[in-house]
């Protein structure tokens, strides 16, 4: 088909004119309209000079998923549906496989059967960061432990380095396997690595991480170390707490209280 | 001179055909790579590098290999190695190729490679692999080709060059001490976790290059009438002797060390190497092949009559070849993740795709050198003639 200059002008007038008298998207529909990451929202940002979390062992049980459920859904955790190219942010595990160096025969069946959330330490010395070569992933003033989704090259070096097995890789195209789209928070693309980000997003508009606000039984304390009067810190003064593997002194900021 | 690639025997040209054919094969499987990501391979959560990784590490090697000839050359005068020191080179800027290949298949992001040049990141030691790789190419590509192209002329080669040669010993040592450190400095993987790795590294590098050198030698002296000269090849054959000692024995202090401390970190990635753990036993057939075939070779090359025997020595430099690259290209960078920090033994079968892909690097660096040794012949041999 050919289009003479004077059909094409025609065309190209009318819809420069409907651009003009329709707007796009219609004013009574404005509040439809979200563009993600512009969420605003009036509360003033939580700030800290180092975050961290002491999970309350005790009061986790262990057919409770619930902040798993919240925390995957909000980040847009794909489901791959097979172990190898699992995604995960936070999960379960059982004792002996969280502190392995804890665990002998003669424990009773309450640490036997004990499965505990595990998710990224935000380690005060990461071995994720240090190694990272594009400094795709670094370290926060306030200790939290990030990715740049736009920088990673995807060599894994990180999820080598990380003494946890806190770290996901995306081997295949994430997208078609979230369940739900949360347009509040960016999907990623195949060929990076993922993590906790200690809902960095949710504290910059004021609001808890997910999991601990997900947790019916406030097994999860979110808080200020640095803060001497800090829900966290007379937690952690009170209770006796492990840390994982805190002999390779990567300095991992979550503590379970057992 | 590079003309010279491009004139050759009719089984010159199948052998390139040949290559070629590998190499498309293992580009049309990347391709696919490329569109549906890594998850056709068969790493994992848990095994998060395999036959790539494993393939650049022990490649690096034979690239640092090289020295094996310049050292005993340029800084010992040892002349028999004079003929065949570009070899080496060459050999050096093939694998260096493959490295660099290798490195690049296993990105998940390959299109952002040049955030590492945007985002220069001194505290990551895959930063210092990539500066010294580089390095170690280019100096191995200049000084290959100005010193053969100086013979081909029949001048002296240029001042400029020795002090380039002289500044590649310490780096070749440098690329594979540099890629142990990738691994030797990493606080969660203990089967990595020791400063005997790098000396290891280089102990089994001058056993494996220098063992495929002799290989390489050997096939040239039967195929085109190439000879390096006995003494040169005898000379390699004791080199590669030494150093599978070397490495033979920094493995058994690495498992005195774990096996007698008995720190179950330690010793559970050694046990699933050589006998399974959990009932996972993947790589024990392999492991105890590697050894056999380790203890095989190092008889034959320290017994001399064995060693003077050149079908006995190519026999045993096949062997000292497969059994380290059992070692370094399979067992080592897998076994790092097993058990996982989860204590989780999760196997690693590699896929197809990701075999094909794998051999199709092999295939170029052989395409490579191949060519490059073809020019290497064509000017020697041309001299031979005159």
């Amino acid at each position: 088909m050919t289009t003479s200059r004077r059909e094409f002008l025609k065309i190209a007038g009318a819809s420069a004119l409907t651009l003009i008298t329709f707007p796009v998207f219609p004013v009574g529909a404005k509040e439809n309209v979200r563009i993600p990451g512009q969420d605003f929202t009036s509360a003033k940002p939580l700030t800290a000079r180092r975050w961290a979390m002491a999970i309350d062992t005790s009061k986790c049980s262990k057919d409770c998923t619930d902040c798993i459920v919240a925390c995957h859904a909000i980040h847009n955790v794909p489901d791959f549906g097979n172990p190898k190219d699992e995604v995960k942010w936070i999960w379960q595990e059982p004792f002996a496989a969280v502190f392995p160096d804890n665990q002998h025969a003669y424990s009773g069946q309450a640490i036997q059967k004990m499965r505990l959330p595990v998710l990224c330490n935000h380690c005060a010395n990461p071995s994720c960061v240090r190694v990272c070569p594009t400094q795709a992933t670094f370290k926060r003033p306030d200790g939290i432990v990030m990715m740049d989704y736009h920088r990673c090259i995807g060599c894994r070096l990180c999820m080598a380095g990380c003494p946890y097995g806190a770290r996901s890789m995306n081997f295949h195209d994430p997208r078609p396997f979230i369940a739900k789209i949360n347009p509040d928070f960016p999907t990623r693309t195949k060929g990076v690595v993922e993590k906790c980000n200690f809902c960095q997003e949710r504290l910059a508009k004021g609001l808890l991480p997910a999991c601990v606000l997900a947790c019916k039984e406030k097994a999860l304390v979110f808080g200020d170390l640095e803060d001497p009067l800090s829900d966290i810190r007379s937690l952690l003064k009170e209770r006796f707490n492990l840390r994982r593997k805190a002999h390779l002194g990567t300095r991992p900021q979550i503590y379970y209280i057992v | 001179m590079l003309e010279k690639a491009l004139r050759g025997s009719r089984g010159y040209w199948t052998w390139i055909i040949f290559l070629l054919a590998v190499v498309l094969i293992g580009f049309s499987f990347y391709l696919r790579q490329l569109d549906d990501g890594l998850g056709i391979t068969g790493m994992s959560r848990d095994v998060s590098w395999g036959l790539y990784i494993a393939q650049f590490t022990f490649l690096v090697g034979v690239a640092a290999s090289a020295v094996m000839l310049i050292m005993p050359y340029y800084l010992h005068d040892y002349k028999a190695f004079g003929k065949i020191t570009v070899l080496g080179e060459f050999l050096a800027v093939s694998a260096v190729i493959m490295c660099i290949l290798f490195i690049f298949v296993d990105l998940g992001q390959p299109s952002r490679v040049m955030n590492v040049i945007l985002y220069p990141s001194p505290g990551s030691i895959l930063f210092w692999d990539m500066v010294v790789l580089s390095g170690y190419l280019l100096i191995n590509i200049v000084t290959g080709w100005v010193i053969l192209s100086c013979d081909q002329k029949e001048i002296p080669p240029p001042a400029w060059v020795k002090p380039l040669i002289y500044l590649s010993i310490p780096w070749a040592i440098s690329i594979h001490t540099v890629t142990a450190f990738i691994y030797a400095g990493l606080p969660g993987r203990t089967f990595w976790l020791t400063a005997i790795m790098a000396p290891r590294f280089l102990a089994s590098a001058f056993a494996s290059g220098p063992a495929l050198l002799i290989l390489f030698c050997l096939i040239m002296k039967k195929c085109t009438g190439f000879d390096a000269g006995r003494s040169a090849i005898q000379t390699l054959a004791r080199i590669a002797a030494y150093a599978l000692a070397a490495s033979i024995f920094f493995v058994m202090v690495e498992l005195f060390t774990v096996f007698y401390s008995g720190i179950p970190e330690h010793e559970e990635p050694f046990r699933y190497l050589f006998a399974g753990l959990d009932g996972h036993n993947n790589l024990v057939v392999w492991m105890w092949a590697s050894a056999a075939l380790a203890a095989g070779a190092l008889a034959a090359l320290i017994y001399p009559r064995a060693r003077q025997n050149e079908a006995i020595l190519a026999v045993a430099c096949v062997a000292v070849f497969i059994s380290l690259w059992i070692e370094k290209g399979l067992g080592l960078v897998v076994t790092g993740f097993i058990p996982s920090p989860l204590v989780a033994v999760t196997e690693y079968f590699p896929t197809g795709p990701e075999i094909a892909i794998t051999l199709g690097i092999w295939a170029g660096g052989l395409l490579i050198l191949t060519m490059l040794y073809q020019i290497f012949l064509a000017v020697r041999l041309e001299k031979q003639g005159q």
